[in-house]
């Protein structure tokens, strides 16, 4: 055995076990590690009792609303299971819309509403034209119309 | 420098690869390369900019603002296969000890460290109008910046100790134990929830991008790579000169 197998035998040696180490670190801090709870996870008491924390999820279609002050917004955030009312006071990012994907920090009120300090707009990894994502749509459209008749 | 006769060297009857291994070998090959690549990486970088620009369509989701894209994706791309090939010459240096892999080490962090703060900029600039936010403490972001360190403490160290082969070594073994925050970064997206939207181009799945879209990003990558391949070979030739000036500098006494 050569000197330089050796080494490299100390090597692949010690590289394979930092990944086992590092493996076994991500793993454990898998909870810990999140940037968001979804509604469910509130629901379940995962999340923080107090101090501020975020929740994501999509912005429920139709639950957007402009309150009479005409500062505060209010709308719902769903991940299909539950859902969770949040108000907010302060400028929407541009592709903040109704369906889309929102994650909000801010505080869980006494009256089960989120109220939010800031409100950040998730969105996909898809990039298309918009006439590609008319016909993607309309496709999807004419499928769910095909599956009710 | 001397001229190296590489005519004789190829009459063996075996095509001796090792000799690219050789410093003095290396440094005239490198310096025929070094106008190509930059040529090749001006011309693609301009074409990718112009595709990008220019051609591709706006997005249906962010506007025109996603055009970012075209620099933002390759220069992470970049950060993160520059970081591996750095750990890769740095094992070598150790397992064969051979100087050219410390040296090419050495050369490529730089141009690492700089994809990676292009790739943590221009993700800033982008996440202000799209997320709300010019920075979030999420995974990808958050290893991505570790990354950044990694490359700074590589060549920190380096600089810190006086000792050259110390110096190779120990940093080569930094790079190493880095590597592993490479696919964290690489899957942060899947394995914890982040606000960073997963990938849209990857090895396993039909990119997630109209085809226009994509050509432009895979020919700025390209030139990427080619920039990359050029500045590195440049950095090698100074740092071949130096150490090698310093070793005939010892010689003469």
């Amino acid at each position: 055995m050569k000197a330089r197998h050796k080494r490299f035998g100390l090597i692949a040696a010690g590289l394979i076990l930092l990944v086992i180490a590092t493996v076994l670190i991500t793993k454990s801090f898998r909870s810990n590690l999140v940037f968001f709870f979804t509604p469910t996870q509130v629901e379940k008491g995962e999340a923080p009792k107090t101090g501020s924390f975020r929740i994501g999820g999509l912005v429920e279609n139709g639950s957007l609303k402009r309150l009479p002050d005409g500062l505060h917004v209010q709308f719902r955030v769903t991940d299909t299971a539950k859902t969770m009312q949040v108000v907010y006071k302060g400028i929407l990012p541009d592709l903040f819309k109704e369906g889309k994907g929102v994650v909000a920090e801010g505080k869980l009120g006494t009256n089960g509403v989120f109220e939010a300090d800031q409100v950040l707009a998730k969105h996909d990894e898809n990039y298309m034209p918009p006439e590609a994502a008319a016909a993607l749509k309309a496709a999807q459209e004419n499928k769910a119309k095909g599956k009710v008749i | 420098m001397k001229n190296i006769d590489i005519k004789s060297n190829m009459q063996t009857s075996k095509f001796n690869w090792l000799q690219y291994a050789s410093p003095k070998i290396f440094y005239p090959l490198a310096g025929k390369l070094i106008p190509w690549c930059l040529a090749g990486a001006a011309i693609l970088i301009a074409y990718g900019l112009y595709l990008g620009l220019f051609v591709a369509p706006t997005d249906f989701q962010q506007g025109e603002g996603y055009r970012i894209i075209f620099v933002h994706v390759p220069a992470a791309w970049f950060s993160m296969f520059l970081y591996l090939l750095m750990a890769l010459y740095a094992g070598l240096g150790i397992v064969l000890n051979a100087r050219l892999s410390y040296m090419m080490a050495t050369a490529i962090a730089p141009t690492g460290a700089m994809f990676t703060l292009v790739a943590l900029v221009t993700g800033s600039l982008w996440g202000k109008p799209m997320w709300g936010a010019w920075w979030v403490w999420d995974a990808r972001l958050t290893s991505e910046l570790i990354l950044l360190f990694l490359y700074i403490g590589y060549f920190s160290l380096q600089a810190a100790i006086d000792d050259k082969s110390r110096a190779d070594k120990a940093s080569a073994v930094l790079a190493l134990v880095g590597a592993i925050n490479v696919p964290i970064i690489y899957f942060s997206v899947k394995w914890w929830n982040t606000l960073h939207q997963g990938a849209s181009v990857s090895l396993m799945n039909a990119p997630a991008m109209a085809a226009v879209m994509l050509k432009g990003m895979l020919v700025m990558a390209i030139g990427f790579w080619l920039y990359s391949i050029a500045v590195i070979l440049i950095r090698v030739r100074c740092e071949i000169l130096e150490r090698d000036s310093k070793a005939a500098m010892f010689r003469q006494d």
